[in-house]
């Protein structure tokens, strides 16, 4: 058990401390950042997708007036570390994914930089690819373990046995489709190499961990990490592609030290982000569940085929949510990767969490329809006491309140059915559960000042639109039992104590506990009546971290569909969800993440989707006019509640994560929707009117 | 290719050698220091550099600077005083209308922009009855706003926002 | 972006001088699709020549009761003008459908007839593309094709290889609607004026896909003509999409009602704006019961092709476009369904 603090700053709905900046777009994003006489980069890359660049002409380009460097495989400096084979830009001359960088071009304009890096011709010698994800596919293998350090496979009692031996069945395959994070501030960086300086790198990168940033180029570069400086006040999104660097990040350094003294400009372009800067596997899960007759699940089963580039695995954790949700005597986990000639996946919203939760909630709901059953129900019958998994109990599930309470909020009693048709539109009602985990990094340090009457707290901390700038001082305020507004805080720099990526939906609870952690250190020290210049600080491994318990974040959303009867054309009037995330800190900001996660799983659900052309190895549609994100006109009405949840075991602010439980089932809870709607069940997303037209009369 | 324009950003009148090929949103970011209209797409599908241009919601990226010569615009930054707040940017504080900020600036000047257009009667793909009175109703809003991506998904924030600063005026 | 010379002339009659002079010129006048064209590399033109000052914004009556629309008109002031409302809601409801408040507040009347596929393949100047670098190829056949074509069309399965391959569509809302209102265009070229039928704009690729359009290097249209109508003419655009709002159109449905004809044109569907003449034919004169609609668009249908692709090819699209066209003429004939 943890202290909890009493909440005073705490559960109010405080407006963002960054809001005035934002509306007036005075906020500083990362290419944005006023430096003299700047210069500008554009990047190279590979158009082939397998093979090797034989030649680079770039002897007309380095000729041209106002052209300052071109850095090519040929020419580039070599760095320290080629670990990590993403950062190791213009090491060899092997593509190994089309995209990838192969050179750079720095100018005194950006008009100019792009021209020349457009006019280079490369000579390639290419090889066959393969890049097409298929469950046969001969390289299939399983990973040592997959993302966030879950094990590749679980097994428990006998699935076969049990699904042999049950009354209802469920055998289907789903998939999840490749989809890109697509945060509207593109990667960029402005790079600063003073060699001459105490300080000679600095790097103004949007990134959602300036820690873990400057921890990565210091390795790649060899230097010191006194000797870099990452800057980041804000992040224009990140949703997981800012997590770690991307090789964009070394490229703009590499840029930087070629031209020492003058700071350098990269903005990844648009289109070049779906191939250089991360992406969410494609998943293809067969689910099989057996039950008895009145419901009891006596079989879990998931197995997942992924891909990851054969150069730098990723293994998305997509089986890790059906491994706990429900009871079952006889589970079963896999994950199997596909390694390919393709852009090397990456970290998105509720990474495992948001495809692994897809095909296990539309199976539930099949197996729902199967007994004749309503899926609330059906979802409340089989709730676990403990942990299936770990059998540990749990810090506090309240999955049966949120879909009780979603279901009276929804007025999901009226549901008949299905096929009811209104006017020119065919109405469906569907659910799915929501869960992620609560998770708290290991390092995070946080420094509290008191100067001039006020109190100063400084971490490293990242905001990118989550709303840490408001958040930790009103954790700072309850901690130090002062007003909020007697609070000022300092972060996204790494001048500031160590922090955490923003990631994991482990911010608040990382950075919230080192925070709480400094305050205990400052009023130890200093007590209530502190003097001028007094300053303490705390470390989140000082706080008690409870490992006996299962800490997860649960929710049910609820979903009505309209579906056009003469064209399949897909509405959602209405998405409700209801979410147990602890104490919530902010109810502003955090209305604003969970709504915000689903309607990103909401346009998960009917529009995004990377059209992976698999003749020529990129993404067809490579831009957002043709990746579709939803826009204003397809959100009607969103609305996400949270019970008064109370966990003592989480963390001294009683607080799980928020940012990435909204977008974990709403997909599904769409799909199910439809199906009621149409009687038409999609298994493949993105679910679009093509589709349904074949169910319609 | 140069060519010598002026322009009016926010009220600061600047005249300077172009670029034929310089775009009026990379003039105002790269040569101007005016960063305040964000780039996102830099190809007109994400509405994030929205600004007032001649008096009308537009988009700098897909404006040469050079067709642009005498243009005067007006980025979010420019739509208040220092020190003070357009209702449109009150309304979207008010409302937690953003998260990461970044389109904020543009859906900012999207929304004066929507507010005028429907004080003068223009209808939308919304609009029910193309002859009729145009109200600022949620799915006309949502409509008119539509030209402006929030990856954040702030839309069901921003309708209200947009509606409250409409009504007050 | 290579770099290319600038020029606002005076006024049309030497703007089109200047671009028939140099061969890789290219007029400007919104400039929403060329600035996003010029950035891909997809349009290399020397010469740029700003137009956009230099035809009329005004939209003027006629003597015979249409409309003039000016060139520079923007898509904006076209959909909100109070004739167009009236008279011709089909051109509306087309403009308002398409792109977005601040595109619309750019492009222009002279313009968005004139945009380009945005066919992917044709923007990604990394892939082999018919319409971008004749005889290069056509990357669009076997891959992304659910915004590509399914009439008119060279065959079945056309050879990727072939140079006069292209599955593209035309991506304009507005000229969906212009091709069924028999719209008339008003162009100046270097030997003259001369007026062009709408629906003899837009060509299919033939033998040469690079042409989009039937006008001759250096000739700008300088506005286009709405015909009058029938007293009791009705008429309604469609559009179905991928999303609520801002996508290009799947299939697009302009419907004319006047008398006892009936105009259909189509959009999304082929290299241009489709005009569903063998429907029509098979409509004047007949009850609008939606299997009436339904038969006339089997035949008009009949020829059509799906191409197949990545994420299940487009022949939905066949289907979709036939119950699009039954919708649209219910809401504008109730008495004929009921």
């Amino acid at each position: 058990m943890t202290e909890l603090l009493e909440p005073r700053a705490m559960g109010q709905s405080l407006v963002r401390r960054d809001g005035v900046d934002k509306v007036r777009g005075t906020a500083t994003y990362a290419y944005e950042t006023d430096v003299e006489h700047p210069v500008f980069c554009h990047p190279v890359q590979a158009t082939i997708a397998l093979g090797r660049v034989t030649a680079m002409d770039t002897a007309a380009a380095e000729a041209l007036d106002g052209v300052l460097a071109v850095l090519t495989p040929f020419n580039a400096e070599r760095l320290a570390s080629t670990e990590d084979v993403e950062y190791a830009v213009l090491q060899s001359t092997e593509v190994a994914f089309r995209g990838q960088l192969i050179g750079v071009v720095v100018a005194e304009t950006s008009e100019l930089a792009r021209e020349v890096a457009d006019g280079i011709t490369v000579t390639y010698a290419e090889q066959q690819h393969d890049s097409v994800l298929r469950t046969d596919h001969p390289g299939l293998y399983a990973p040592e373990q997959v993302n966030a350090g879950h094990p590749t496979d679980t097994a428990e009692g006998d699935v076969d046995a049990a699904l042999a031996a049950a009354e209802v069945r469920i055998d289907h395959t789903y998939e999840t489709q490749m989809l890109h994070n697509n945060p509207i501030e593109p990667h960029a960086t402005t790079a600063l190499w003073d060699p001459g300086a105490e300080v000679p790198l600095t790097l103004w990168d949007s990134t959602q961990g300036v820690h873990p940033d400057r921890a990565a180029v210091s390795q790649v570069f060899g230097l010191e990490e006194e000797q870099v400086r990452v800057v980041c006040p804000y992040v224009g999104g990140g949703f997981g592609s800012k997590g770690n660097p991307h090789a964009n990040v070394m490229l703009a350094t590499m840029a930087a030290r070629a031209l020492p003294g003058r700071p350098v400009k990269l903005a990844l372009t648009r289109q070049q982000m779906f191939f250089l800067t991360g992406y969410r596997t494609p998943t293809i899960q067969r689910m099989q569940l057996g039950a008895d007759s009145r419901g009891r699940l006596s079989a879990i089963a998931i197995d997942v085929v992924e891909q990851t580039s054969k150069v730098k695995e990723f293994a998305e954790q997509t089986g890790v949510p059906a491994r706990m949700m429900y009871a079952s005597p006889n589970r079963r986990s896999t994950h199997r990767l596909a390694p390919l000639d393709v852009p090397i996946p990456s970290w998105m919203r509720a990474p495992g969490e948001c495809p692994g939760m897809f095909g296990p909630e539309v199976a539930m709901d099949e197996l729902a329809e199967a007994l004749g059953m309503d899926p609330v129900r059906l979802r409340i019958l089989n709730e676990p006491e403990v942990d299936p998994d770990t059998k540990k109990p749990w810090s506090s599930r309240h999955l049966v309140e949120c879909l009780r309470e979603g279901a009276e909020r929804f007025g999901w009693d009226t549901r008949g059915p299905g096929r009811r048709r209104e006017g020119d539109w065919l109405v469906g009602h569907g659910v799915a559960s929501s869960v992620y985990p609560t998770m708290r990094q290991a390092t995070s340090t946080a420094a509290i000042r008191y100067r001039g009457g006020r109190y100063v707290v400084e971490i490293g901390a990242a905001d990118l639109g989550t709303g840490a700038w408001t958040v930790l001082p009103q954790i700072a305020a309850d901690a130090l039992g002062v007003d909020v507004a007697d609070v000022d805080v300092a972060i996204g720099d790494t001048r500031y104590p160590i922090a955490s990526v923003a990631g994991g939906s482990s911010g608040t609870n990382t950075w919230g506990s080192a925070i709480v952690q400094a305050a205990r250190e400052f009023r130890g020290k200093y007590g209530t009546d502190p003097r001028d210049g007094d300053e303490a600080s705390g470390d989140v491994d000082q706080a008690t971290m409870d490992d006996a318990h299962a800490a997860y974040a649960f929710g049910a959303q609820f979903t009505e569909v309209r579906v056009n009867a003469d064209t399949g054309e897909i509405r959602v009037p209405r998405l409700i969800g209801v979410f147990a995330a602890g104490r919530i800190i902010n109810p502003r900001t955090a209305r604003s993440q969970l709504i915000g996660g689903m309607t990103m799983g909401l346009s998960m659900a009917l529009h995004e989707n990377s059209v992976f052309d698999t003749r020529v190895g990129q993404v067809a549609n490579h831009d957002l006019a043709e990746y579709h994100i939803t826009v204003n006109a397809d959100v009607q009405q969103i609305e996400a509640h949270w019970l008064d949840e109370h966990d003592p075991h989480v963390n001294a602010m009683g607080a799980k994560g928020i940012g990435e439980i909204g977008i974990t089932g709403t997909a599904a809870s769409v799909v199910n929707a439809v199906r009621h709607a149409t009687g038409v069940r999609v298994r493949g997303l993105p679910v679009t009117l093509d589709k349904v037209l074949a169910g319609l009369e | 290719m140069d060519a010598e324009v002026t322009l009016t950003v926010d009220g600061t009148r600047h005249q300077l050698p172009v670029d034929t090929r310089t775009t009026l949103l990379d003039l105002m970011r790269e040569r101007l220091g005016v960063t305040s209209p964000k780039k996102g797409c830099d190809h007109g599908q994400c509405g994030a550099c929205t600004v007032l241009l001649d008096g009308q919601r537009q988009l700098p990226c897909l404006a040469l600077a050079v067709a642009h010569d005498g243009a005067e615009i007006t980025t979010a930054d420019g739509l208040a005083p220092a020190g003070e707040l357009h209702p449109v940017q009150q309304a979207f504080l008010d409302n937690d209308a953003f998260q990461c900020g970044y389109c904020t600036p543009g859906q900012i000047c999207s929304a004066v922009g929507v507010i005028d257009e429907v004080s003068r009667g223009w209808p939308s793909h919304a609009t029910a009855d193309l002859t009729g009175e145009v109200e600022l109703s949620h799915d006309e809003v949502a409509e008119r706003m539509s030209g402006n991506l929030c990856r954040c998904a702030a839309y069901v924030n921003i309708v209200p926002a947009v509606q409250q600063a409409g009504g007050a005026r | 972006m290579k770099p290319f010379a600038y020029a606002r002339p005076a006024d049309v009659a030497e703007a089109v001088r200047d671009v028939a002079a140099e061969p890789t010129a290219v007029f400007l006048a919104g400039g929403t699709n060329l600035v996003d064209h010029l950035k891909l590399g997809v349009a290399r033109p020397d010469l740029v020549v700003d137009v956009r000052t230099l035809t009329s914004r005004e939209v003027t009556d006629l003597p015979d009761g249409g409309l003039r629309l000016g060139a520079a008109s923007t898509n904006s002031e076209v959909a909100a003008d109070r004739r167009v409302l009236e008279r011709y809601p089909v051109l509306a409801q087309a403009l308002l459908a398409g792109a977005t408040g601040q595109l619309r507040n750019t492009a222009t009347t002279g313009g968005n007839p004139l945009q380009r596929t945005r066919c992917v393949y044709f923007g990604d100047v990394t892939t082999p593309c018919n319409k971008r670098e004749p005889g290069s190829g056509c990357s669009a056949v076997g891959g992304y094709t659910r915004y590509h074509a399914v009439l008119g069309t060279t065959a079945a399965l056309p050879d990727p290889t072939a140079a006069e391959t292209c599955i593209a569509t035309h991506p304009s809302d507005m000229a969906v609607a212009l091709a069924a209102l028999d719209a008339q265009v008003q162009v100046l070229g270097p030997t003259g004026e001369r007026t062009i039928p709408f629906t003899e704009l837009h060509r299919l690729p033939g033998d040469d896909p690079s042409k989009d359009t039937t006008l001759d290097h250096g000739e700008l249209i300088t506005a286009i003509d709405l015909p009058p109508l029938l007293a009791g003419t009705r008429s309604a655009y469609r559009k179905v999409r991928d999303r609520a709002s801002y996508a290009f159109a799947l299939v697009s449905v302009a419907a004319v009602v006047s008398g006892t004809d009936v105009r259909i044109a189509l959009g999304g569907v082929a290299h241009k704006p489709w005009r569903a003449t063998r429907a029509e034919e098979l409509l004047r004169g007949a009850e609008l019961t939606g299997h009436a609609v339904r038969t006339a668009m089997d035949a008009e249908l009949a020829a059509a092709q799906p191409q197949p692709g990545e994420g299940g090819g487009n022949g939905f699209k066949i289907p979709l476009v036939n119950r699009t066209v039954v919708a649209t003429l219910r809401e504008l004939t109730p008495e004929a369904s009921a």
